[in-house]
């Protein structure tokens, strides 16, 4: 009997396997050289990009992976951290408030529709090619799930509930953060993993473009220069980065949201 | 100490075709009577709940608590929820000291009281449970614990045990009537169920719907504390087919 565990990775695996010998194999075909390098060039790329030291020889691409995935991954930190610290009250004001669901929500409505692609150029020129620019675009992508997702969290809450804080004595202020939070902090956990994930576009975007490093910038910069191989490997680390950020963000759920998981069961 | 008055209270709900919930309601709670409220649904006494416990307000009439009109929902007035309404995100505990926490009141003040009420509901036991690990009759008793905990001296209460089974109802039932003979609140409780509400209250108002009012007034006449064998009394029967025929009649 083989462990179920065991057997679901495996069986998770052999996809991927199966896809990287067939282009291993299809690679090495004559005919196709230099179309693109095979996994195994690739692997070797990366683990020079990660391990080599660097400065050795004209190769910008030794030893420089770690500095490039902390540049990126802090500018997502820094971006997304913005967007929670506004989106979430924002968010929860708007689906709270009628008043200020009036006020701010068309502003936001219309503004949700641009592409954070589309605010390049408009970054570019107010804050130059500098770390900010790049911040400003992940927090925007990060923003609109992040407040239309806690807005609907606030909005669907149970009626009764609200009335029996009410009932209880309650204030305007209470409610909102005894009640209304904890109450939304499902949809908001949907939102924030939704906004993560539009974040790390916006990294990459912003990066190609905006500024001079990151794991956006050093993808482009190799495929100018023709490294293929590396361009494979940026691709590759961008998603585990993303896998890794968004299992942080289900981690710090499952911690806020035991009662919410008891629920299901 | 506390009571309440209504007089030709109606509520009109303004939409396209206005629909009237309650018409011309006059009723009144003495200090610590235990009032039911009786009608099928759609007769309007969950309405009638709301605006005394201030989540509505009266269209025309007039509603006073202790000789004030209610502006807003306040722990003068504890309300029991049909569904019970507990925060899940809450333990019991946290449930039950939530109005006493949100009125700033020290903890020393309330500890005690919020033992005794979870003892007086029988669960002391289950004070870290959520309420996703309760039972219904246990949530509506927690439910029932943390109003008292807030000191409410008027208890309204809508529906609270129609969802659970037949015995669970039964010694909620009589859980309810010991609190209240202990502590003796005025109980305003909203139900469809005849037996019920002989069972007990003081009075019953019989309600009917479309538009909602009241038909009648009925003082049951059974001697207190209420036991079971009281349901199967002569004068608990008769009431009952009297309710019965007045409730087909205004139905026919």
């Amino acid at each position: 009997m083989i462990n179920p565990q065991l057997k679901k990775i495996i069986l998770g695996l052999t996809l991927p396997i199966i896809i990287c010998l067939i282009w291993q194999y299809l690679g090495e075909l004559p005919q196709l050289a230099g179309l693109l390098p095979t996994p195994s060039k690739v692997l070797l790329g990366w683990s020079d990009w990660i391990f080599a030291k660097p400065g050795m020889g004209l190769n910008p691409y030794l030893g420089t992976w770690g500095a490039n995935v902390s540049y990126s991954a802090s500018r997502v930190f820094q971006g997304f951290l913005l967007a929670c610290v506004i989106g979430i009250p924002l968010g929860l004001m708007i689906g709270w408030s009628r008043l200020v669901s009036n006020i701010v929500d068309p502003l936001i409505q219309s503004l949700r529709p641009i592409p954070i692609t589309a605010w390049l150029p408009f970054s570019i020129a107010i804050f130059g090619i500098r770390d900010f620019g790049s911040i400003f675009l992940i927090f925007l992508g990060g923003l609109y799930p992040i407040v239309v997702n806690t807005t609907q969290g606030a909005r669907d809450i149970e009626k009764n509930l609200v009335r029996a804080a009410m009932m209880m004595g309650a204030s305007q202020l209470q409610l909102l953060r005894r009640v209304v939070l904890p109450a939304s902090t499902p949809s908001i956990f949907t939102g924030l993993r939704i906004g993560l994930g539009v974040s790390w576009t916006a990294v990459i975007v912003s990066e190609m473009v905006a500024v001079k490093s990151g794991l956006g910038y050093v993808l482009w910069d190799a495929y100018y220069v023709g490294r293929m191989d590396i361009v494979l490997a940026d691709m590759a680390s961008i998603g585990a980065m993303g896998f890794i950020s968004d299992q942080i963000i289900v981690l710090i759920q499952n911690k806020f949201l035991s009662w919410r998981i008891l629920q299901s069961h | 100490m506390s009571n309440i008055e209504i007089n030709h209270l109606s509520k009109t709900y303004n939409s396209k075709s206005p629909v009237v919930a309650l018409q011309d309601i006059s009723l009144s709670v003495a200090s610590g009577e235990f009032v039911a409220l009786l009608g099928p649904s759609g007769c309007g006494k969950s309405t009638l709940l709301n605006l005394i416990a201030g989540f509505e307000f009266p269209s025309s009439g007039s509603l006073k608590v202790n000789n004030e009109t209610p502006k807003a929902p306040g722990p003068d007035r504890g309300v029991v929820f049909q569904e019970a309404a507990l925060f899940p995100w809450l333990t019991v505990w946290e449930n039950v000291i939530f109005g006493p926490k949100v009125n700033n009141i020290p903890r020393h003040e309330y500890e005690h009281r919020a033992n005794q009420m979870l003892r007086m509901v029988g669960l002391e036991d289950f004070r870290e449970h959520l309420p996703v690990q309760l039972s219904g009759g246990m949530r509506q008793r927690v439910g029932i614990a943390r109003i008292l905990t807030l000191g409410s001296q008027i208890l309204l209460m809508d529906e609270p045990f129609g969802a659970l089974d037949a015995q669970t109802r039964l010694s909620m039932q009589e859980l309810l009537l010991s609190v209240w003979q202990k502590i003796k609140p005025s109980i305003i409780f909203v139900t469809h169920d005849i037996d019920e509400a002989l069972f007990l209250a003081d009075s019953i108002y019989v309600m009917s719907a479309r538009p909602g009012r009241i038909d009648r007034k009925i003082n049951v006449p059974l001697d207190r504390p209420r036991r079971l064998e009281d349901t199967s009394s002569e004068i608990f029967r008769s009431l009952r087919l009297e309710i019965l025929q007045m409730i087909r009649s205004s139905h026919g």
